[in-house]
């Protein structure tokens, strides 16, 4: 490992990057806007060259003509708010699946029958069909009954596409949480207990802290994959960054273009929150070792 | 129950099964326990010593019996258990310190959150209870800088800061190096001395013979012999216990 990074190491390599920005905004300057007059003739040869070039053509006409470019900026804020919306309802639903889940596992000792015992077994049977049924089925399919059959009579794309992807990753969350829960060393869980916290006290206050750490990778991935999973939308006719690269596509009989682009800003999108996920694990680390 | 209101726990015909009594952790075990004793519990492992200590504060669920503590039958369902478990501190063999917490925080959080103490108030205690241990300068240290014996020393204080009745001890110095045994000892001793109860499962025979009032001899899930340590180490009755001393020291 590289081991901590020093301030000054740190300072240089920001330099770097605003030096490596300025100097392409320079000459994308230079070569766009300067006025023509005042330009030496080898820059404006270069500068008819490229606006003349195959390649300029087939930009604007993907992305400029009409304003095409909106669509991929429209699409891009669905996917991002079907995203945010379904991550939000997959943790929530993820959560309480993981703790009626392993709480069932611990207290059916600890309750010796009765009513309390007879709903938390109801509840710890539904949510196995729950992740049975999710886990057992494409997201598409899903996606497409939800639309389809069950909210046949609403045209809410937005809402469907939340639920849909919201519900399949709450099934995945789910067990990726239990998973964490059940990492946590047994004496973790008794010594809780033995001090006098209750079961739910000593999930708060000791055992999920514990788990956080462990899943976040898990976790953070279990995002990532959700973002691209949302590019299937296009299935009910949401118009997200995907189909919406794909509309342009439609317009304009060239797929180079709008494809590539739609795949460059997940990459984007996804590099960028795996940097912030990183960043999240380290500080997690410091605060113990 | 009994007539000596000393008596803080009592057991009676204590038993733990698993697969349905085909095997019998606990095999009928009756004990009083009473106030500033320090029971200390010997055996061969598999004699079920820990699971009887654990069934003490409920850690183990007994099949059949009752425990009295204080006055009330924990065994019962309708006993919060909770409650009475902040009157009984345990000490496990692996410490289970609650590694994303400091030090501090490892005491205080009980106390905090469950007699409601003000930070303040909490803080000043468990400096206290650091001092009397040594380790007042590791306050804000995480468990994993410790060494083993310094997490069992936190661990000790921490059971404490709950100001317990009785302090129940699991193998306590079993995961330790040899050369930590006898600082953590040492805390355990001087807490018996201070008139502490104490229930403690160990294999340290020296530590049975100087500080216990009783010890009490397990094979198979029940008390084969008790008495004071003078009587078990110097006149042992039973034929297991002689053989099992044998062995041991």
């Amino acid at each position: 490992m590289s081991g901590k990074k020093t301030n000054k190491t740190k300072i240089r390599n920001a330099l770097i990057v605003i030096g490596v920005i300025a100097v392409a905004v320079f000459i994308a300057y230079l070569l766009l806007f300067m006025p023509m007059n005042s330009m030496p003739s080898w820059m404006e040869n270069l500068r008819t060259a490229f606006f003349g070039s195959a390649f300029y053509l087939d930009f604007e006409n993907n992305f400029i003509t009409d304003k095409r470019y909106m669509y991929i900026v429209k699409g891009l804020g669905v996917t991002f708010e079907v995203t945010f919306f379904a991550v939000l309802l997959g943790i929530v639903l993820g959560v309480i699946v993981a703790l009626v889940r392993s709480s069932y596992d611990t207290l059916k000792e600890e309750l010796k029958g009765g009513f309390g015992k007879a709903i938390l077994f109801f509840f710890y049977k539904l949510c196995g069909v729950y992740l049975t049924v999710i886990r057992g089925t494409p997201v598409v399919v899903q996606l497409m009954i939800i639309y389809f059959v069950i909210f046949a009579s609403s045209n809410n794309k937005i809402l469907v596409a939340v639920l849909a992807f919201g519900i399949n990753s709450g099934a995945y969350v789910a067990e990726i949480i239990r998973g964490g829960i059940m990492s946590v060393d047994k004496g973790q869980f008794e010594a809780g207990r033995s001090l006098g916290f209750g079961y739910v006290r000593t999930m708060a206050f000791i055992i999920i802290p514990q788990a956080f750490k462990t899943v976040l990778p898990a976790l953070a991935n279990e995002f990532i994959v959700l973002i691209k999973e949302t590019s299937v939308s296009g299935y009910v006719g949401l118009q997200e960054l995907t189909k919406g690269g794909d509309i342009i596509r439609s317009r304009t009989y060239s797929a180079f273009m709008p494809l590539i682009a739609v795949a460059v800003i997940y990459l984007v999108i996804v590099m960028f929150f795996s940097w912030l996920v990183s960043l999240l694990e380290r500080r997690l680390k410091n605060s113990e070792r | 129950m009994s007539a000596d209101n000393n008596v803080i726990i009592s057991v009676t015909d204590l038993k733990k099964h698993y697969n349905d009594g085909e095997v019998k952790a606990l095999d009928g075990v009756t004990t009083d326990i009473k106030k500033g004793e320090v029971v200390v519990v010997i055996g061969p492992s598999g004699s079920g010593k820990s699971t009887f200590l654990r069934s003490l504060n409920l850690l183990e669920r007994p099949t059949s019996g009752t425990i009295t503590f204080e006055g009330t039958d924990i065994t019962s369902p309708s006993t919060d258990i909770n409650k009475l478990r902040q009157d009984m501190g345990m000490v496990f063999q692996h410490f289970n310190l609650f590694p994303h917490l400091t030090i501090l925080r490892n005491m205080t959080i009980a106390p905090m959150k469950l007699h409601g103490l003000s930070k303040e108030e909490a803080e000043k205690k468990a400096m206290e209870l650091l001092e009397r241990v040594g380790l007042k300068d590791r306050a804000s240290a995480y468990p994993s800088q410790l060494s083993g014996g310094q997490k069992q020393r936190i661990a000790i204080v921490r059971a404490l800061a709950m100001d317990p009745q009785v302090m129940l001890f699991d193998e306590p110095t079993s995961a330790l190096d040899p050369e930590m045994v006898g600082e953590v000892l040492d805390v355990m001793k001087v807490l018996a001395k201070a008139g502490m109860t104490m229930v403690c499962v160990t294999h340290e025979m020296g530590f049975a013979r100087e500080v216990a009032t009783r010890v009490i001899f397990m094979d198979c899930g029940r008390i084969i012999e008790e008495n004071t340590p003078e009587g078990i180490f110097d006149h042992p009755q039973n034929e297991r216990l002689q053989s099992f001393l044998k062995k041991v020291l």
